[in-house]
């Protein structure tokens, strides 16, 4: 799992696309986005509305992506296309607060304010991620750079819009945000590169020190810019504009409410830290991500008005992360913090459901406290509670819907639906699964015959493989693969177990 | 402030009953008689005991059924509306080898070096790592502490013999208490054909060619070969001649039993290709092989069951290793292995996440797994894989009081252990975490 390396490595850090699946992959991208029937209606369901308690045999009217309609009975029209739900549960899409995914890469790890580089510019519609947590009612998701910054990039939040291009990923209206991050990633203490000099910061107060300084640069352009705009609202002629810094903008962003700060952390001193910068800049920190020291300091998150976007039951991995318990969601939830579980990592986002439901054992929330960890509490965190996050009228139809009551280890995503559009149907994608590898066998023979065409280019087989012995769902070996991007063992974020020093998120 | 927790509850209980008569004298023995009532009694070996009782003396399970009497002097725990299980046996981990991954002075879990035999496990066990009752709060009453890693944390050792295998309780003052079995597998990291590469020293992805991957696989494959061929020379040596005959080699020493086929190996592979070839090698070198890791075992299913190879299966919650995989690739693995008759375990293969075992299996059962079968796969089938049956992974007599009492189903994510028995002890499931918890409920509100 997120865990360890080696014989311990954990086969999602086995990923490397073979050749087939770099043949594959642009084909099942480019299946077109669903149809969008004008009106849809989902009948016989437990409803899970988050807002307004449980609606048992109950229907949702879906009209133009929105839902129209929630309660025992709707108003269906009759050439309305029916899910039937009978025996199904159905709540809010998931929303995940942390994410890595349709990210072609994701730290720019050279400087200790990387502000300059924005998520949105390198987002990959066709990264598979997005379909795997899609399949684990995933509908919309935190895009956050890495943590190896004491700010980092610029980012946003998406919907898991499968098959449509990149430019149809950013959840409309959302305001954007940037990563800060603090403690072990932003000083490095688990990475380095053998012969390079350290970067600063390196200690705790460096990191703190980054942020002010970047900051009072940040006040500074600012007001230049406010007295240069004055000037030339009230007619002066030939001033000549100060000069843009791409770098400041985002943080000139931050201070007048026009972005969003996430920052990672993990001990409660440093929670403190930049709550004391914030103020003193006189910006908000929207929320703290991953917080795994939360619980010390609930009351101070609390005052500040601040959520909490944390894992439910990840420890040990780093000396910051041995204070970390899995009663952290329901202690800052009880002192009146609004509280998230995220991923940060595609795997861990495939079953965010059952992560919510641990904080029902540990710490005893109630399971409708347990199921806004995952749907309402980031809508609210990500500004993005009037459009999803409960099963209300009005709303985007983003939801996802169960074979049996979602906090349980045992349910399994049915169809998860995004504006009205099924995204992801497990009986559909069962039953593509035979031509899929009808079109991938197809593939391997064309690519062999085009192999044996060519004889000056040496079978690799030669080195004394015996005839027959590789299956053709196996590895090939791979000759030239232009299209592949150097990755590292893990893509994940920083946060994952002890890969902590070798994570994308780094 | 919500009601007490129940899992506060049951901690406080125990905190109580272990602690206080302790405080009394601390020499004062703890009861050897216990009896479990009026439980539901999931034995594992055949059907469930409704009202059932358990009881267990010296450790040892006396007697296991409905209307059994219960003997004087017993310590009675009444279980009305809870059930009975075998403690989960967690089959793959790290236990008390590495304590913060992160922090290399904290793990021990990979010598340096490609072939170390001779290093064993359980020396650097340490029975009062933080993870020993964090992972027996869930449930957890015995692991596989499995050393050889490789990997980063231990300087990029990425030893292919890794070492011995420990099976220990998770409980006990001192490493002899908690040994099940000192020496329970011999760990193996089967080589793989690396066409592409991750250098550290770069951070970058390096490919080379298909030949060149393949011969530095087949000289891995003969070191292998030749450790194994010393071995049996050095075994018949052992056998017929004194010891002046040979000079002592602590490796080849350790390697004995394994070619002596009393010792299993332990066969981390992950694709089809590596898993065939491993299986080829030790049906060959006529091994005991038990493969673990195993994501593309599915492939192979048919060559794992006919060669009678046992699997201990990493999580189901993994990513497919491709981007064509199905997303449920891992998850359904262990039904379809189970419908082709592949005996397999599940492990965590961590320590932080050993407590999400329950989860995994449970998971699998979602997809396809009968729920026997996945309960199975984390008691008894990983006992009977590495040759311990016969002492824990059902509630029969004669077998070790690992046992735990839970309030519903273990495998699902709310239920609570009630009670932890190991070794027939009742043991506390207070834990670093619980404590943490519990100082921070009690911080007054801040001003």
């Amino acid at each position: 799992m997120k865990g360890s390396f080696g014989f311990f490595i954990n086969a999602k850090n086995l990923r490397f696309p073979s050749l087939i699946s770099i043949l594959c992959l642009p084909l099942m991208a480019a299946a077109a986005p669903p149809d969008v029937p004008a009106v849809i209606v989902i009948r016989n369901a437990t409803i899970l509305t988050v807002s307004h308690g449980n609606i048992e045999h109950g229907s949702i009217l879906i009209k133009d992506g929105k839902i129209a309609e929630v309660g025992v009975s709707v108003n269906a029209p009759k050439d309305a296309q029916v899910i039937d739900a009978a025996g199904q549960f159905v709540i809010p899409g998931i929303i995940d607060c942390h994410s890595h995914i349709a990210a072609e890469s994701i730290n720019e790890g050279s400087v200790s304010v990387s502000s300059i580089v924005n998520m949105a510019e390198i987002l990959n519609p066709e990264d598979i991620d997005i379909y795997r947590d899609l399949a684990g009612g995933v509908t919309s998701a935190n895009i956050l750079h890495g943590s190896a910054n004491a700010i980092g990039g610029q980012t946003l939040v998406i919907k898991l819009r499968w098959g449509q291009p990149a430019a149809k990923l950013p959840f409309e209206g959302a305001l954007p945000g940037i990563k800060f991050a603090l403690g072990e990633n932003p000083k490095r203490s688990n990475f380095s590169i053998p012969g390079q000099p350290r970067r600063y910061p390196v200690t705790r107060m460096g990191v703190e020190e980054t942020i002010r300084g970047a900051f009072s640069e940040a006040r500074d352009y600012k007001k230049t810019w406010n007295e240069y705009n004055k000037r030339a609202a009230a007619g002066e002629r030939n001033l000549i504009a100060p000069r843009r810094d791409l770098r400041l903008e985002p943080l000139v962003e931050v201070l007048e409410g026009k972005r969003y700060v996430h920052s990672h952390c993990y001990r409660e001193d440093e929670i403190l830290m930049l709550l004391r910068v914030a103020k003193e800049f006189g910006f908000k920190v929207r929320t703290f991500q991953h917080v795994l020291e939360g619980y010390k300091v609930a009351d101070e998150l609390a005052a500040a008005d601040v959520g909490a976007s944390t894992f439910s039951d990840w420890w040990a991995y780093k000396v910051e992360a041995y204070d970390a318990i899995p009663y952290n969601a329901a202690l800052m939830t009880q002192r009146g913090v609004v509280v998230s579980i995220n991923s940060d990592d595609a795997e861990e986002a495939t079953h965010l459901n059952q992560e919510a439901a641990k904080s029902m054992k540990y710490g005893g929330l109630s399971h409708d406290e347990a199921l806004k960890m995952v749907t309402l509490n980031p809508a609210m965190q990500l500004g993005i509670d009037k459009r999803v996050g409960t099963i209300d009228v009005g709303k985007d139809a983003d939801l996802a819907i169960y074979n049996r009551d979602p906090l349980s280890a045992y349910a399994v995503v049915q169809k998860t639906l995004i504006d009205g559009r099924v995204y992801f149907d497990l009986q559909r994608d069962i039953a593509e699964r035979a031509e899929r590898e009808k079109e991938k066998k197809a593939l391997i023979d064309k690519f062999k015959k085009a192999a044996e065409k060519k004889p000056e280019e040496k079978k690799p087989d030669a080195a004394g493989q015996k005839p027959g012995e590789e299956k053709p769902e196996e590895k090939k070996p791979e000759a030239k693969k232009p299209e592949e991007k150097p990755k590292p063992p893990q893509t994940d974020g920083i946060d994952s177990g002890s890969t902590v020093t070798l994570g994308g998120a780094l | 402030m919500k009601a007490t927790p129940t899992a506060l509850r049951a901690a406080l209980i125990l905190i109580a009953v272990c602690v206080l008569p302790a405080i009394a004298g601390a020499q004062a023995a703890p009861p050897n008689t216990y009896a479990i009532t009026h439980a539901k009694i999931f034995t594992l070996a055949g059907s469930a005991i409704e009202d059932g009782t358990v009881v267990f003396r010296d450790g040892k399970i006396t007697a296991v059924g409905a209307g059994i009497e219960i003997p004087a002097g017993a310590h009675v725990t009444d279980a009305k509306g809870l059930q009975v299980y075998p403690g989960i046996f967690d089959s793959i981990t790290q236990m008390g080898l590495r304590e913060i991954g992160a922090v290399s002075a904290t793990v021990d879990s990979t010598e340096t070096g490609n072939y170390n035999p001779d290093v064993v496990a359980a020396t650097a066990v340490s029975p009062s790592s933080e993870h020993i009752p964090v992972t027996r709060a869930a449930g957890i009453t015995e692991v596989l502490a499995v050393p050889g890693s490789g990997g980063f944390d231990s300087g990029g050792s990425n030893s292919v013999i890794g070492g011995q295998a420990s099976a220990i309780h998770l409980a006990g003052w001192v490493i002899d208490e908690m040994l099940i079995k000192k020496s329970a597998a011999m760990v193996i990291r089967w080589p793989e054909i690396e066409t592409q590469t991750f250098d550290f020293a770069t951070f970058s992805r390096k490919e080379k060619p298909y030949s060149e991957a393949k011969q530095e696989y087949d000289k891995q494959v003969n070191e292998i070969t030749d450790w194994l061929e010393r071995a049996r020379h050095y075994a018949q040596a052992m056998e017929k001649g004194s010891p002046a005959k040979y000079d002592r080699d602590l490796k080849l020493e350790a390697l004995a039993p394994v070619v002596r086929r009393e010792l299993p190996i332990l066969v981390f592979a992950d694709r089809a290709r590596e898993i065939r070839n491993a299986v080829e090698f030790c049906d060959k070198q006529e091994l005991r092989m038990i493969l673990a890791g195993a994501a593309e075992a599915y492939k192979v299913k048919d060559l794992l069951r006919s060669k009678g190879v046992p699997v201990i299966l990493r999580p189901m919650l993994t990513l497919p290793p491709d981007e064509d995989d199905p997303y449920d690739r891992l998850l359904s693995q262990p039904a379809e292995l189970a419908a082709s008759g592949v005996k397999f375990a599940i492990a965590s293969f961590d320590n932080s996440f050993a407590r999400r075992l329950g989860q995994n299996a449970a998971n699998a059962v979602a997809h396809g797994l009968p729920y026997d079968e996945a309960l199975k796969a984390v008691t008894i089938y990983p006992a009977q894989i590495f040759g311990l049956g016969d002492q824990i992974g059902t509630i029969e007599q004669g077998k070790l009081a690992n046992l735990i009492v839970t309030n519903g189903d273990p495998l699902e994510l709310t239920t609570d252990i009630k009670y932890l028995f190991i070794r027939g002890q009742l043991t506390s499931m207070e834990n670093r975490h619980l404590r943490l918890y519990e100082k921070y409920l009690k911080r007054p509100k801040s001003q």
